[in-house]
């Protein structure tokens, strides 16, 4: 009874409440004529696109920088990759290969840049990240319209100038991850087995480096920067790693996210994705200083699993359109209730 | 004793711990108007039992206890601190709960603020009626007056010497109006003697305006003074509930451990040539001035010889603590510092600690612990990062991996060694009692292996029987791997039981250095020197 108990409280009743929710959408969904199948490869589609995202924000988090608000940073760029890989009119391997390296080049220098910047907002990163967070894209904004891209695919067909609000990758480099060994099982259930393991690699490097001298000193500084300082640890280097790191796997996030959608969505589209993945880490079970890959996991199945099946089943039920509003409620709630509760 | 002049009594309280029984069975009961000595070893249950009677959180999200609890005849169960706070109860934790950026006065009269009325708050109500600071300024003196202590309300929290932040935090307790209880969980620990005994009385004065206290503390003299009667836990039981008149330390001692703690045998003290012919000096401090709030150092020069147990006494605030603070480069520091005859450069904590100095802090919890860690990460992490030390190196050394299994082994070696009470290493350091964090800052800093250990307050919240271990365990270092040893403590007898030399720091400089035989007045008159607590806030 007590152990029954003890793992209730681990796993923490938000996420059972959660979980439950889910199940029990799985289970009605069939009644009201959503296909089972269907549903079980959509959230498992949105799981792979989203789960390097919701990985990033974990380098942070341990270092004590708090939840990644500053995530546009690394989505640009991700963006920037994919568009310079299109310019170049690379297709396939080569393609996605080229747009990864040039999303984490620019990734580091950012992040890098970042990272400086919140060092001096000790405190106050969350607030400040997110400033930077809306600053990076709209200062990027002008640069889509400015820089001379030329691909047609990328470039506004009439005016021939400025990129488009969403750029197909369909011709270059598109399910280049997904369909690596992708399995069938029926007509509306493909599992993206490649897209899992991309993530199980990035996960397996982030667990690595936490293991090393360097990752420990990251963590040291997240529980206790003053215990880290008389350590002889630079704190502020270390949380500047931990930044580099966060916005790198965000700008790589974004290009395994376009890959599987199909579309480099341009200009205001990273503003959308802030919410949600702070929301699915800390669903997940992360605090403002303490992140677990399997808080990534856990978090991202249930937030994606919330936000594939509550429209496709309560839309077919009550034949109103609630998405939106479950989405908003579930992210929203789950930051404030996150921040509400004092970090351990 | 009469059923009503109790004010407290506890029955059959118990509490666990994730299956980890720490309290069992425990009564007692408290008079209005009296003090109640609570004490035991290190873990002995003694903060967890404060935290059950007032209320803290930590003890429901932990599953609750079990008993009844009655205060003035009523059962309590409190659902958090402010419904303690509201029934008149007051408690001062083991750890400082104050808020730095805020002055003293603001501390005392938090969420009790004086306010008056203001056109806005005429409007919307009494939230919005401005502070009354003359007034809240007042009555933060009145409090600090009764205590009998000199400090400064205006002074920033964070810029005071830690045993004026004590005086900070009973001043806030007393303060409120409705107060019946006062709980002290060892609120002496970072006070020099003459400090403590204006506590001591302040405690009297409190008593006899029929205010009920419990006092928790290490010190068992003080328990003896002050106290009408005596609880003694023991591995979470009551053993002993008596008076405390006629009562001694050793059997005190004796009760808390369960079996008599004198004629251990030392160990063996060396003999250190202390004299100026000896040449052969490790450390070499000249005029060294150090930037640390609260604690100020302004011109200080000695250099201790290898080997040797160099002592630093003197009161709060003079700048005792300031010292190694400053060797360490964790504040501001200038001077000249010679480690081994080489220069070390100040302010850079690595450098120091890479040429083989370790460092105790004196703020365990803020400086020492990483409390949401396991033990033997906080044992073995400065090791690891300075002397790359429990590392794998993978890929010709391209990769520096954390060896988990040695550090565990290393920490579990010094488990043993210390005596830390815990359920395995891989327990948080926050879970621990206070006086086992202490012994695990000691081993972080053990683990090192250091040619040159500096120690601030070694023995802060260590038990009796305990205190002999960590004693003990400096003085075997000492002798068997050659470390010399600089170790600050407010505790005048315990440098006096250890040392071979002894510094007393009086407003920033050296008043004086005396063998450890010398007389206790020229002790005494060395710290209180030209200065007295007065002046001291006067010039911050
Ligand atoms: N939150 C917690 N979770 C698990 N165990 C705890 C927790 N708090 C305290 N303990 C355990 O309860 C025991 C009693 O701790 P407590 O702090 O009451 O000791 P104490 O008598 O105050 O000791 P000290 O003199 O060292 O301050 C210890 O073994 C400690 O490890
Ligand atoms: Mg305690």
């Amino acid at each position: 009874m007590n152990r029954v108990k003890e793992g209730i409280r681990n796993f923490g009743w938000p996420r059972i409440i959660i979980g439950l929710f889910l199940l029990a959408l799985f289970i009605a969904g069939p009644f009201f004529g959503v296909a089972t199948d269907m549903s079980l490869n959509d959230v498992i589609v949105r799981f792979g696109m989203n789960s390097v995202l919701v990985l990033s924000m974990v380098p942070m988090i341990q270092s004590g920088c708090g939840l990644n608000f500053g995530i546009p940073v690394g989505l640009v760029a991700g963006l920037f990759g994919a568009v310079m890989s299109l310019e170049f009119r690379l297709t396939g391997t080569a393609g996605i290969l080229v747009a990864f390296a040039i999303a984490i080049i620019v990734g580091a220098i950012l992040g890098l840049a970042y990272g400086l910047l919140l060092n001096k907002v000790k405190g106050d990163e969350m607030i400040i990240a997110t400033y930077v967070g809306y600053s990076i894209v709209f200062f990027m904004n002008l640069l889509w319209v400015a820089l001379p891209f030329k691909n047609p695919s990328s470039v506004q067909g009439f005016k021939g100038q400025g990129l488009r609000v969403t750029i197909s990758v369909q011709d270059y480099w598109f399910h280049q991850i997904s369909d690596i060994l992708a399995i069938k099982i029926t007509n509306n259930f493909v599992i993206p087995i490649g897209m899992i393991l991309f993530f199980a690699l990035m996960s397996f490097l982030v667990w690595a480096f936490f293991k090393t001298k360097t990752g420990t000193a990251i963590t040291a500084v997240g529980s206790n920067p003053d215990y880290a300082r008389a350590a002889g640890i630079n704190v502020d280097k270390m949380r500047v790693i931990s930044v580099v790191l966060s916005t790198v796997l965000a700008a790589i996030g974004m290009i395994v996210y376009q890959q599987s959608f199909g579309f480099i969505q341009m200009f205001s589209a990273p503003l959308a994705f802030i919410f949600p993945s702070v929301a699915a880490i800390l669903l997940g079970g992360a605090s403002v200083n303490k992140a677990s890959i399997l808080n990534v996991v856990i978090g991202t199945l249930l937030f994606q699993g919330i936000l594939t099946m509550t429209p496709s089943v309560i839309n077919s039920a009550i034949s109103i359109d609630v998405s939106e509003i479950i989405r908003i409620i579930v992210s929203n709630g789950m930051i404030v209730y996150a921040l509400t509760r004092k970090a351990r | 004793m009469s059923k009503e002049n109790v004010l407290l009594s506890v029955e059959n309280v118990g509490k666990q711990f994730e299956g980890n029984r720490v309290l069992k069975n425990i009564n007692f009961s408290l008079e209005k108007g009296k003090i109640l000595g609570l004490v035991g070893e290190n873990g002995a249950g003694k903060s967890t039992l404060m935290k059950i009677i007032f209320g803290m959180n930590e003890i429901a999200d932990t599953g609750g206890y079990e008993g009844e609890i009655y205060l003035d005849g009523e059962k309590i169960n409190f659902k958090s601190p402010l419904d303690a706070l509201n029934a008149g109860i007051g408690m001062v934790h083991q750890e400082f709960s104050l808020i730095p950026g805020f002055t003293a006065y603001e501390n005392i009269l938090l969420n009790m603020e004086k306010t008056k009325p203001s056109i806005i708050s005429k409007i919307f109500g009494k939230k919005f009626e401005t502070l009354d600071r003359q007034e809240m300024k007042k009555i933060a003196k009145d409090a600090i007056d009764t205590l009998g202590v000199q400090l400064d309300e205006n002074a920033l929290v964070s810029e005071m010497p830690v045993g004026h932040k004590q005086f900070i935090e009973i001043a806030r307790e007393i303060d409120r109006e409705k107060v019946k209880l006062l709980i002290l969980d060892e609120p002496t620990a970072v006070l020099t003697e003459s400090e403590a005994e204006i506590l001591l009385k302040a405690m009297r004065k409190l008593a006899d305006s029929g205010i009920s206290i419990i006092f928790i503390s290490h010190r068992l003299r003080e328990i003896i003074e002050v106290c009408d009667t005596i609880v003694v836990l023991r591995d979470g039981v009551v053993v002993v509930e008596k008076p405390a008149e006629g009562l001694n330390v050793r059997q005190i001692a004796q009760w808390m451990v369960g079996r008599d703690v004198a004629g251990r045998k030392a160990v063996q003290v060396r003999d250190v040539d202390i004299s100026e012919s000896n040449k052969d000096v490790i450390l070499d401090v000249e005029h060294l001035w150090v930037d640390m709030p609260g604690e100020t150092v302004k011109d200080v020069s000695f250099s201790v010889k290898r080997g040797e147990i160099f002592g630093i006494g003197g009161l709060a605030g003079q700048g005792k603590l300031g010292i190694s603070n400053g060797i360490l480069g964790l504040f501001p520091a200038g001077g000249k510092v010679l480690l081994n005859g080489k220069e070390l450069p100040l302010n850079s904590t690595f450098n120091a600690l890479k040429g083989g100095i370790a460092f105790v802090s004196e703020d365990r919890r803020g400086v020492g612990l990483l409390l949401d860690e396991s033990i033997d990460w906080n044992i073995a992490f400065n090791a690891m990062q300075v002397q790359n030390r429990f590392i794998k190196k993978k890929l010709g050394g391209l990769i520096k991996w954390r060896d988990d299994k040695a550090m565990k082994e290393c920490a579990d070696k010094y488990v043993n060694a210390l005596q830390i009470k815990c359920t395995s290493t891989k327990q948080h350091a926050r879970q621990l009692s206070g006086g086992n964090q202490q012994k695990v800052c000691l081993a972080k800093a053990f683990a090192m292996e250091p040619s040159l250990l500096l120690v601030s307050e070694p023995t802060r919240g260590i038990d009796v029987g305990a205190k002999a271990l960590v004693l003990d365990s400096l003085r075997r270092h000492n002798n068997e791997n050659d470390t010399t040893i600089i170790m600050v403590s407010s505790e005048l007898e315990e440098l006096r039981s250890i040392c071979d030399r002894i510094a007393i720091v009086s407003e920033g400089k050296i008043a004086g250095i005396l063998s450890p035989d010398a007389d206790t007045a020229e002790f005494g008159l060395l710290m209180s020197g030209l200065s007295n607590l007065n002046e001291e806030g006067e010039e911050q």
